[in-house]
C-alpha cells in the first residue's frame, strides 16, 4: 500500500498491507497519539484494516512553537 | 469500532472518554464541547466583541470555524512575521479562510509597522527568534484589541499546548506562570480578557475535527519551532498518554482544581499595579514597556549596522490592514 506521511514534510513510502493502523504506526514508528490516519477523506481508527491496494495519509497533529 | 451515537462505522475514537464517533458525530461532539468550555468559564458574554489570533496552523483556524459556529462570528488577527516563505504562506491560508467564510480579518506586518521582521530583530537583539515574537505578538495581540474595542481575545491553545506548558514550569517551578496559567484570564484595564476555548481537547482531537471539518490550513512549521522545548514536553506527555489515556487531561485539570487554588492564596499580594508605559501608552508594570525597550535597543544596534536611517525611530503604532468580507465581491 502507498503511504504519504505528512510529518510535517511530505514523504513517500510502500509497505506490504494488510494490517491495521496500529500496526501500520507501529511500522513506522510514530505514536498514535501524534498522528492523525485517512484514507481519501475518511479517518481510520486504531483498529481499521487497510489493505494493499488503499492509499493512506499520516498526517502529524503536534505542533510547536516558542511562545 | 464504532460511533457511540449512531452505530456507524467509527473515524475517531477519544480514548479518554471511552467514546467513538462517526465523521457527523465527531464534528457535532467537537462543536459542543467547545460550547460547554465557553459556557463553564463565561468565557464570552452578551456583547462581547470577540478578536481570534490567526497563524493560520490548525488550532487557530478550527477555533474560528467553531466560534463562528457558536454564533460567535469573530474578527481574526493574523500577524505577518516576515519569516520568509513561511509567513507568505500562513498570510495566504488565513486570508483564503476568511474570504471563504466572510469573516473579518485585521492583518498587521511587524516589518511594515516598526521596521524590522522577527528574524532581523533576532539578528540584532542576538536574542531568540521565539523570545522578541513571542514580546511582539502579545503586545500587538492587547493593544489592537484596546484600540479596536474588542472585550475578549482567543486563542488557539490546546491541551497539548496547556499540559506541556504545564510540565514546563512544575519542572522549573515557575511559580508567577503557575499562577497565572489558565483556560480564562479575567481582563483589566487595558487589557483584553484571555480566552482558550480549545484547551480540553487533545491536539489529535483538533487536527481531527480541522480534517473532517475541511479545514485548509498550514501544515509546515515555522522554522524556528525546531528544537523548541515544548515539543519534547509534547512528545513526553503523549508517551504517557498512549499507555494512560486521559493522563494530559487529569494532569491539567486537577493541577487547575485541586493546586492552583491553594497555590494562589499561598501567594497572594493583591494584583500588579499597572499603569501606562511613557513611550507607547500600553498597560505595563515599569515606566517604559518591555516591548518599547526591546524594540529601542533593536534600533540602535540596526542604526550602527546601517540596516535602519540614522534617523530612524521606534515608532511603536502599528499599521493595521483590514481585509472587510463586504468589499469582497
Ligand atoms: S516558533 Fe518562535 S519565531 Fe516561530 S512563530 Fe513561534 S514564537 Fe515566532
Ligand atoms: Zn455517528
Ligand atoms: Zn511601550
Amino acid at each position: 500500500m502507498k503511504v504519504i506521511l505528512r510529518t510535517p514534510h511530505k514523504e513517500e513510502r510502500e509497505l506490504a498491507g494488510p494490517m491495521t493502523v496500529r500496526e501500520l504506526l507501529e511500522r513506522l514508528d510514530l505514536d498514535p497519539e501524534g498522528v492523525i490516519v485517512a484514507r481519501g477523506r475518511e479517518l481510520l481508527t486504531l483498529d481499521a484494516r487497510v489493505e494493499d491496494g488503499d492509499t493512506v495519509e499520516v498526517i502529524r497533529a503536534i505542533s510547536g512553537g516558542g511562545a | 469500532m464504532n460511533c457511540s451515537v449512531c452505530g456507524a462505522p467509527a473515524q475517531v475514537e477519544v480514548r479518554r472518554r471511552n467514546r467513538a464517533f462517526c465523521a457527523e458525530h465527531y464534528r457535532a461532539w467537537f462543536v459542543g464541547e467547545t460550547r460547554r468550555n465557553l459556557g463553564r468559564h463565561r468565557m464570552i458574554r452578551p456583547g462581547d466583541r470577540v478578536l481570534v489570533a490567526v497563524s493560520g496552523g490548525k488550532d487557530s483556524l478550527v477555533l474560528w470555524d467553531t466560534l463562528a459556529k457558536l454564533g460567535h462570528p469573530a474578527t481574526g488577527f493574523h500577524i505577518q512575521l516576515g519569516i520568509g516563505g513561511y509567513s507568505e504562506r500562513a498570510l495566504v491560508t488565513t486570508e483564503a479562510f476568511a474570504r471563504e467564510r466572510g469573516l473579518e480579518l485585521i492583518v498587521v506586518d511587524v516589518r511594515e509597522s516598526f521596521g524590522l521582521t522577527v528574524p532581523q530583530l533576532a539578528e540584532v537583539t542576538g536574542r531568540k527568534a521565539c523570545s522578541g515574537c513571542g514580546l511582539s505578538k502579545r503586545y500587538l495581540m492587547n493593544r489592537v484589541a484596546e484600540e479596536e474595542g474588542f472585550d475578549v481575545v482567543a486563542t488557539g491553545h490546546n491541551l497539548d499546548d496547556e499540559a506541556a506548558t504545564l510540565l514546563g514550569n512544575v519542572s522549573h517551578w515557575q511559580l508567577d506562570a503557575l499562577v497565572r496559567q489558565g483556560p480564562m484570564l479575567e481582563g483589566r484595564e487595558g487589557l483584553a480578557r484571555r480566552v482558550k476555548p480549545l484547551y480540553t481537547f487533545t491536539e489529535r482531537e483538533v487536527a481531527a475535527y480541522a480534517f473532517l471539518a475541511g479545514i485548509e490550513y498550514q501544515h509546515e512549521e515555522c522554522p524556528h519551532a525546531e528544537g523548541a522545548k515544548s515539543l519534547l514536553y509534547k512528545d513526553v506527555l503523549n508517551r504517557l498518554e498512549t499507555r494512560m489515556p486521559g493522563t494530559k487531561q487529569v494532569f491539567l485539570e486537577q493541577y487547575l482544581k485541586k493546586v492552583q487554588p491553594v497555590l494562589q492564596e499561598g501567594l497572594a499580594e493583591g494584583e500588579v499595579e499597572l499603569r501606562r508605559c511613557e513611550r507607547c501608552g500600553q498597560v505595563t508594570t515599569g515606566a517604559v514597556c518591555a516591548h518599547c525597550k526591546l524594540w529601542d535597543r533593536a534600533y540602535a544596534r540596526a542604526k550602527k549596522r546601517r540596516l535602519l536611517p540614522e534617523d530612524g525611530r521606534f515608532d511603536p503604532r502599528p499599521r493595521v490592514h483590514r481585509l472587510e468580507p463586504a468589499n469582497e465581491a
